[in-house]
């Protein structure tokens, strides 16, 4: 599998110092976004596919980076490469960290020019429709008027699903993997536990800790941890772990970890807080709570999707009960009604949110198909 | 039924397609691989739906740029609007049906016309077959009685006695012989495929 990777790949940036207005009504007036790029850009510029991502991933979805001389894949390099369902021998793919993240794209970490301090609390808390924006200036900047095809999972699908409605004319297929039109009253009490462990950490200092030399470590362990079991499904987790104990033998009457599915969280968590940041986890899950595209127009979801301008591919997974397929079918339902361009898989997948990284057959042949 | 689609030989495709009116929607419940939507888009420009519950079918609507929705067709057009579509077809898939009162109601109600087709059970080889001691098997039925998908099939006077029982207006008929040819009488007999274009208002 991994030998069929795009192989070594460079992060480009594009910096811009025209303003961009937030929906929030603050504005940045300068900001820089991180991006990758596979493939090549054909002459009419036609074969431009863009990649949203989710909540914690980054510009690095395929290929590979090289660090500690260890090869760090993409988070979609099963989904996008030579040959692969998204293939980098048809489409030139630009995959963007987006604005407030934490992997080089301006953000909460990043230094204020007016200030000369890090953004910290002062980072605007962005939209959907925000990164939205800022992801047609850089295809501006690339001379890119219409994508062929916008692609995203969860979050990334409402991305996806933004384009179609915000920017109907720029893009031609939209691809909503996993995703929803918005957030269930459970989707949002998820990210406000997460919210709540990391501003109550003693060292978040109400979003400003850089200075302090200190981060919410404690914190945003256990919001990814949270965030870790409602992407998994019940019966993936009883498969991998089951209630198998670790083997040191601890005893059980205390807090020390026992079952081999702490120990795993324990790790995820670790491997998350040392990477990501805190105050990008803050706004991407506001983002998150925040969209709802049906409470901008009069007539709800029928009349935001009522341009029949895109192809769209909706992809939902049987397992998924963070955004469960009968979210993929309200956006579904309403194209239907409008007699848009729409088609609907669901995928049998044991592996609930998460099935949208992993690699599948019928899943994947879904996504060839349908851009083919 | 992957082996029946095929241009050739479907002449209700044809026929189909002289009934659908120009520009109209069109919704195809068991759709298959998408090939009479596609069909009725380059004669008659329709806009269209399979509906679809098979993913390796699904998989070649998507090559041939069909609209595809994955759903079982007997739980799955609920959630479509009354007389939201111009026409409903329902292809060589009836008599596959768990409940055919149900699938021939829904239709009616989602589409301002119906189209139905399915295999004569009464078609004369099939008679001759089973008078002969065996269950029938033929271009139109190409299944042994043990691994047939058909659990519900009828025969041409069947379906009209189930039409009047249930208030479903029989507004055109149309029955092929096993050349494809159209067969004007003793139907029942003659005929290997039968067309209807139904309608029913109370809704």
């Amino acid at each position: 599998m991994k030998d069929r990777s795009y192989g070594l790949v460079e992060p480009n940036s594009f910096k811009s110092d025209e303003p961009i207005q937030m929906v929030s009504g603050d504005v940045l007036n300068q900001y820089e976004l991180v991006y990758e790029t596979y493939g090549e850009l054909n002459k009419t510029k036609s074969n431009a596919i863009l990649i949203c991502h989710a909540l914690n991933a980054s510009h690095h979805a395929a290929g590979y980076h090289e660090s500690d001389e260890k090869k760090d894949y993409g988070w979609w390099d099963n989904l996008i490469g030579p040959n692969k369902p998204v293939d980098t021998n048809k489409f030139f793919i630009i995959s963007i960290n987006n604005l407030g993240g934490c992997h080089g794209s301006t953000g909460p970490k990043s230094i204020n020019p007016l200030t000369k301090k890090p953004f910290g609390s002062t980072f605007p808390f962005v939209t959907v429709e925000d990164w939205v924006e800022a992801q047609s200036r850089l295809a501006d900047h690339l001379e890119i008027d219409k994508f062929y095809a916008v692609i995203g999972g969860s979050l990334g699908g409402m991305q996806a699903l933004e384009w179609s409605i915000a920017k109907p004319n720029r893009v031609e297929n939209a691809l909503i993997i996993a995703a929803t039109s918005k957030l269930s009253a459970q989707n949002i009490a998820f990210n406000q536990v997460a919210r709540q462990a990391i501003t109550s950490d003693p060292n978040f200092h109400k979003g400003d800790y850089y200075e302090k030399k200190v981060i919410p470590y404690d914190g945003l362990r256990v919001a990814r941890m949270l965030g870790h079991i409602t992407y998994q499904s019940d019966f993936v987790m009883m498969k991998k772990f089951g209630r198998q104990l670790m083997e040191t033998g601890n005893s059980k009457f205390n807090t020390n970890i026992n079952f081999q599915i702490e120990s795993y969280l324990e790790y995820q968590a670790d491997k998350f807080a040392k990477s990501f940041d805190a105050n990008t986890y803050l706004r991407i899950t506001k983002a998150l709570d925040n969209y709802d595209p049906a409470s901008r127009f009069q007539n709800g979801l029928l009349e935001a999707l009522s341009n029949k301008k895109n192809r769209f591919l909706i992809v939902s997974f049987s397992s998924d009960w963070r955004f469960a397929p009968s979210h993929s079918l309200e956006i579904v339902n309403a194209l239907i009604h409008n007699k848009s361009d729409v088609s609907y898989v669901e995928i049998d997948a044991p592996e609930g949110h998460d099935a949208f990284l992993l690699e599948n057959e019928n899943y994947h042949k879904t996504i060839r198909s349908f851009l083919k | 039924m992957n082996q029946l689609i095929n241009s050739k030989s479907r002449p209700d495709f044809d026929v189909i397609s002289k009934l659908v009116t120009s520009n109209s929607n069109v919704l195809d419940l068991g759709c298959g691989d998408g090939l009479l939507i596609k069909h009725l888009k380059e004669k008659k420009n329709v806009f269209g739906y399979g509906v679809e519950n098979d993913l390796l079918k699904i998989d070649h609507c998507l090559k041939n740029k069909i609209s595809v929705i994955h759903k079982d067709i007997e739980t799955g057009i609920q959630d479509f609007a009354t007389k939201s579509f111009d026409f409903v077809i329902l292809s060589l898939t009836l008599q596959s049906v768990k409940n055919t009162y149900n699938i021939l109601n829904e239709m009616l109600r989602v589409g301002k016309i119906g189209i139905v087709t399915f295999p004569n059970f009464g078609f004369w080889k099939h008679r001759l077959q089973i008078m002969l001691g065996t269950m029938p098997v033929s271009v139109e039925m190409p299944y042994q009685w043990f691994n047939t998908p058909n659990i519900h099939l009828c025969t041409i006077n069947d379906f009209e006695i189930f039409c009047y029982e249930n208030e479903v207006k029989i507004e055109e008929k149309f029955v092929f012989g096993a050349s494809g040819k159209s067969i004007k009488h003793f139907s029942n007999f003659f005929g290997l495929r039968a067309l209807y274009v139904l309608k029913k208002e109370i809704f």
